[in-house]
């Protein structure tokens, strides 16, 4: 037996040679169908788990609460610092709270001025938000109290004002008639999830903005609060217990609509997901498509061989070979190319993924469970047309084999 | 000529197709072939003598009657059986020679010892000498596409009898050659069944080639119409 199984290596291996172009072709038929398949589905993953990354960086369990119902807040009363000491004390599952107003102006620094967003809030935000210091510092709990004339900058600020490279820590930029000192520079966030630019903004102390910037508007200053929930506290939770806080203190009466909402980042990120789930079984079924085109032409150029094959076995028939014999070697040939094929389709597909990955900037993540069925499908066909041809031909009389046309 | 018995068919038919369409190949052959003769099977096409050649091969299964090889009941035998009743005891020469195309002439006269288990060092020796025995042995490299007509017969001959088998069976061996190329291939066929001992069994309709055997058989309409010893067998056809 096993000196049956090596003489059908050494023959099939042969055949494997001395047909090339057949052998190529074969081969090259599982690679693209194998390569298609596992590029599309993991690039498609890779898009999804950078969405996921991408929300991420928006903040940690993070909900934020803004006036009025929707993105735009029409007239509906902002917050209070009562609102936001309430929230912190009267919610169970919240990491840390901080108010925020934003107050779109022109930034002025020498010669270069552009319009940016500058943001009034607490130190709080910043582990909320997840920034991380960049170079710097942030600002503190004493330069709150002070309404010092500090700010922090974003990497797209520094940029724009400073020009690259240039340190811009202890530089004065101006903002109306308030000279404000950048203490520090937040890392670099890049783009988030709606494709935004996370880096253009200037925070500074709250107390700076409402005091020095834009006039105290009786009390209610902060057009959002964050809300970062512990981790492993479910959100919906915290969701529910701002609303009914909130209705309560905005006296709210039964009957009546909520002027106010609370986004939570952790449900657009299963939203978003899920779209990206959607699209990445599309294209799944684009490249088992190609799978299956790969495997007709295998189909083909197996059926084309047909006349050639039969009259080998023919040959090896009327020489002495057994039935058996025959359709080993024929299984060792399908199967070498097969495997020749899929191992090159996963090695492509290795680094079409990698190259995409860069190209599409999401991460690259090697999926075993699909090169496998990749594998094992395009093998199969492989394996399939390959044989059963060898299988009707070893069937028949060595003389019809012979005379085959 | 020894008495020891070859070959004995008894009552052989061949049917080809059914109902309406079937068609008679042979209709009752009785025939008693010895070891080391040299027969010459011989008929008009259609008369059957290539259906009785291929099943005196064990290419090919009768209808009816029996068949016995060295005392061997072939029709007994299943298709696994017959394939190493051929890999043990027979050799074939084909009108188209069948050699496996882009493969070397010493890897196609391989090609049988490869069936039964030889190492590789064996396989290259007996290869090469059945190539010496055919006078082939500086083409062994070549492939069938780079030989001529009467090279390829050479070689296929070679991987006829390099397995020493007992019985050649030849179908219209010098079928495709010349009549220059057809004298080297009766000669050394008849090298074989002279100084090697083995038993020739061979189809044509050249009287030249037929010439060359020892016994003529004619086939005619499925039946056996004469069987004659060729007295005067010709030194060249």
């Amino acid at each position: 037996m096993n000196a049956m199984f090596f003489n059908a290596l050494l023959i099939a291996i042969r055949e494997i040679r001395r047909n090339l172009t057949r052998s190529f072709l074969t081969v090259i038929g599982i690679v693209i169908g194998v390569a298609a398949v596992i590029t599309m589905v993991t690039l498609g993953r890779g898009a999804t788990e950078s969405v996921k990354q991408q929300i991420s960086k928006m903040g940690n369990n993070l909900l934020v609460l803004r006036p009025g119902q929707g993105w735009g807040s029409s007239g509906a009363p902002q917050f209070s610092m009562q609102d936001v000491d309430a929230i912190r004390d009267q919610i169970p599952g919240i990491a840390s709270v901080a108010p925020f107003v934003s107050s779109n102006s022109s930034i002025v620094y020498q010669d270069r001025n552009r319009t940016f967003d500058v943001q009034g809030t607490t130190p709080n935000y910043f582990a909320i938000a997840n920034w991380k210091v960049g170079t710097g510092r942030f600002f503190t709990e004493a330069e709150v109290t002070e309404s010092a004339p500090v700010c922090v900058i974003g990497e797209t600020i520094r940029k724009e004002l400073f020009g690259a490279g240039v340190d811009p820590v202890g530089s004065k930029i101006r903002v109306k008639s308030l000279t404000l000192e950048v203490v520090g520079v937040t890392g670099a966030k890049g783009q988030g999830g709606f494709s935004d630019d996370l880096d253009d903004n200037v925070i500074t102390p709250y107390t700076t903005v409402i005091h020095r910037l834009s006039g105290r508007q009786g009390g209610r200053n902060f057009n959002q609060v964050m809300i970062s929930g512990e981790q492993g506290y479910p959100t919906a939770n915290i969701v529910a217990d701002v609303a009914s806080l909130m209705r309560e203190r905005r006296k709210i009466t039964a009957n009546q609509e909520d002027n106010f909402n609370v986004f939570d980042s952790q449900q657009l990120a299963e939203v978003i997901s899920s779209s990206t789930k959607v699209m990445t079984s599309l294209l799944g079924w684009v490249a088992a498509v190609s799978l299956l085109v790969g495997g007709i032409g295998i189909m083909n150029i197996m059926l084309v061989s047909v006349t050639e094959r039969t009259r080998e076995i023919g040959i090896r028939l009327a020489i002495g070979a057994r039935a058996r014999e025959v359709l080993l070697q024929f299984l060792v040939e399908a199967v070498t190319l097969s495997c020749i094929g899929g191992v090159t389709g996963i090695a492509l597909a290795y680094g079409l993924c990698s190259l995409g990955a860069e190209k599409v900037g999401a991460p690259f993540l090697f999926d075993p469970k699909i090169n496998i069925i990749a594998f094992i499908f395009s093998a199969g066909i492989g394996i399939l047309f390959g044989f059963m041809p060898a299988r009707r031909a070893a069937g028949l009389n060595p003389i019809d084999a012979l005379r085959h046309e | 000529m020894s008495a020891e018995k070859l070959i004995q068919l008894r009552g052989i038919t061949k049917q080809y197709g059914t109902g309406d369409a079937a068609f008679l190949a042979l209709c009752g052959v009785d025939l008693d072939i010895h070891r080391g003769e040299f027969v010459a099977i011989m008929g008009p096409s259609g008369s059957g003598k290539s259906t009785l050649m291929n099943l005196l091969g064990c290419l090919d299964t009768p209808t009816s009657g029996s068949y016995q090889f060295k005392g061997i009941a072939v029709e007994e035998l299943n298709k696994d059986q017959r394939s190493l009743l051929r890999r043990h005891a027979l050799g074939f020469i084909f009108q188209g020679f069948n050699l496996l195309a882009r493969t070397s002439a010493l890897e196609n006269v391989e090609l049988p010892l490869l069936y039964r288990g030889y190492s590789r060092k064996q396989r290259h020796e007996m290869a090469r000498e059945a190539l010496a025995q055919v006078s082939l042995s500086d083409k062994e490299r070549n492939t069938p596409a780079e030989l001529s007509g009467g090279q390829q017969q050479r070689v296929a001959i070679a991987r006829a009898i390099v397995t020493k088998p007992d019985t050649l069976f030849a179908d219209e061996p010098t079928g495709n050659l010349d009549s220059k190329t057809t004298v080297e291939i009766m000669e050394l066929l008849r090298t074989l069944n002279a100084d090697h001992g083995i038993s020739i069994i061979m189809v044509t309709h050249e009287d030249e080639v037929a010439a060359c055997a020892r016994r003529i058989i004619n086939v005619r309409d499925g039946v056996i119409s004469s069987d004659t010893v060729n007295e005067h067998t010709k030194e060249t056809p």
